[in-house]
């Protein structure tokens, strides 16, 4: 190799390496974005409104516009993500030219295209992309993502979409590494997933990127949650500006993200943490954020 | 290197807190060691060396405040526990943060002064191929988002460069690297560092 080589795949999966055994969080002003550095996030995801509330507006969803990102990139010294459309690669075009760290191609906004994914590899800057279960995973990956999340349902307050989307990859995920040679030719037929992935699983026991879990997280005990059920970091989306008590929320959810097997840790961040967003059940929403991206 | 010590035996602590830590144990075992996380004080009981990853300094620095491992960290770098940093690693270890948080923690085991994401954002990261002191061949380094040593105060040795400027450098029983040797399959800075660690204790035993 001669001289500095950027955009490789290595390079992406790099930065969502360091991403491990942390928080990043939505943040919709650089006021918000300070309190999250301030907290100890490992990265914050620049958006103009925050999951609860697309929810509760309607309407398209879309990219944010580039002067709040540059507004928040210019407010923290940490990484700073942004949400493109599902399809929508000229939305990250521009995020990429506005040095944004990592593109999250997700089903929180309106997708642009309801049969193909950005083509992930053509672009220097990392993406991250929501999985519901593994074939979905595999399907990104094999699109360049760089790291996956599962999509748990954003905007609710409640973990129950995101521990059956995490049970989902990491089981399927386990009973590859007990199958035999030919069974994972059904397995890559069954997951509509290329064959070298599901080999690569058989093989290593996980994915070839990183697996964060997205979608519900309100409390330390949720980020636990996901951390004991095999996630490697998590994303708080709604969870923490949506509280009574923001800063205290988000440096307990830190805390019980690295601390995630410690229950005495976790009793502890978990105090007087005032309320959480409030939440809602699976029965009361008309429209599942998961259902979107294929 | 010496053939009387039994690596396997050996314990190499990872801090844990947040970053990489994952990689660096695949590594280390690698080159024969066993490995512990590193989240709290008690966890560093018995370890031979340790490596503090990449990651975000900043989140590393409260934690390690917040855990009381800071102090405990410092007390063993003091009594000479060999220690491998890597990029946000380096900015721990270093005497000098310049773009840091005005809240953020060293440990000045590194006389060096160091800057945060000094090559810019995410897209500026690269690999590219280095001579490194002590290995045969060139190594593949992997810098993200990485900081720059921008000087060095006393005996610091140089053990790699890049663009002139020092991307590997060690200090006593500490080494600090401000790319990625964890995100490769090539494992020969930690086989590097293993040495360090087989040296020191053949040292302290004589």
């Amino acid at each position: 190799m001669t001289g500095n080589v950027s955009g490789t795949f290595r390079v992406k999966r790099g930065l969502a390496e360091m991403m491990k055994g942390g928080v990043i969080m939505d943040v919709v002003t650089p006021e918000q974005a300070r309190i999250a550095e301030d907290a100890g996030a490992c990265a914050v995801m620049a958006l103009e409104r925050v999951p609860a509330d697309i929810r509760r507006d309607g309407g398209v969803a879309r990219m944010s516009d580039p002067e709040m990102i540059e507004g928040i990139k210019a407010a923290v010294s940490i990484p700073v993500m942004a949400k493109a459309r599902i399809g929508h690669f000229v939305e990250a075009q521009i995020l990429q030219s506005l040095g944004v760290d990592f593109v999250d191609e997700s089903e929180v906004l309106t997708p642009a295209d309801e049969t193909h994914h950005i083509d992930k590899f053509g672009f220097d800057v990392p993406f991250v992309c929501g999985a519901t279960n593994l074939g979905e995973a595999l399907r990104r990956i094999s699109e360049g993502a760089a790291m996956i999340r599962s999509k748990g349902e954003a905007g609710t307050g409640n973990i129950v979409e995101a521990v059956r989307h995490l049970r989902n990859i990491i089981g399927d995920m386990r009973k590859i590494t007990q199958a035999d040679s030919a069974e994972l030719f059904e397995w890559a037929k069954r997951l509509q997933a290329p064959l070298p992935l599901v080999q690569e699983i058989a093989e290593t026991g996980w994915l070839p990127v990183p697996l964060f879990c997205a979608g519900g997280i309100a409390t330390p005990a949720d980020a636990a949650l996901a951390m004991q059920l095999g996630a490697e970091a998590v994303f708080v989306g709604s969870g923490i500006f949506k509280s009574d008590d923001p800063a205290p929320r988000a440096k307990a959810i830190v805390e019980a993200t690295t601390h995630f097997r410690d229950p005495e840790i976790l009793a502890k961040v978990s105090r007087g943490l005032g309320a959480p967003m409030t939440g809602i059940g699976m029965d009361e929403i008309n429209q599942r954020y998961a259902e979107r991206g294929w | 290197m010496n053939a009387t010590f039994d690596r396997s035996k050996l314990t190499v602590g990872v801090l844990a807190l947040q970053g990489a830590f994952s990689a660096h144990e695949h590594a280390l075992r690698r080159v024969g060691v066993s490995t512990r996380q590193v989240r709290l004080p008690r966890d560093l009981d018995g370890v031979d060396g340790l490596a503090m990853p990449g990651g975000e300094s900043t989140t590393m620095s409260q934690l390690l405040d917040s855990s009381g491992l800071f102090d405990e960290v410092s007390r063993r770098l003091e009594s000479g526990l060999p220690v491998l940093g890597t990029c946000a690693g380096v900015i721990l270890l270093a005497s000098a943060v310049l773009d840091g948080r005005s809240d953020q923690k060293s440990f000045g085991a590194l006389p060096v002064t160091v800057r945060r994401n000094a090559y810019g954002r995410q897209i500026d990261s690269f690999e590219t191929d280095l001579d490194v002191t002590g290995l045969d061949q060139s190594f593949t380094a992997v810098f993200i988002r990485a900081p720059i040593i921008e000087s060095l105060h006393g005996d610091v040795e140089i053990l790699a460069r890049h663009d002139n400027l020092p991307v590997a450098v060690a200090h006593r029983n500490v080494v600090g690297v401000t790319f990625h040797p964890e995100l490769t399959d090539d494992f020969r800075i930690h086989g590097l560092f293993v040495d360090l660690i087989v040296n020191s204790l053949e040292t302290n035993r004589r």
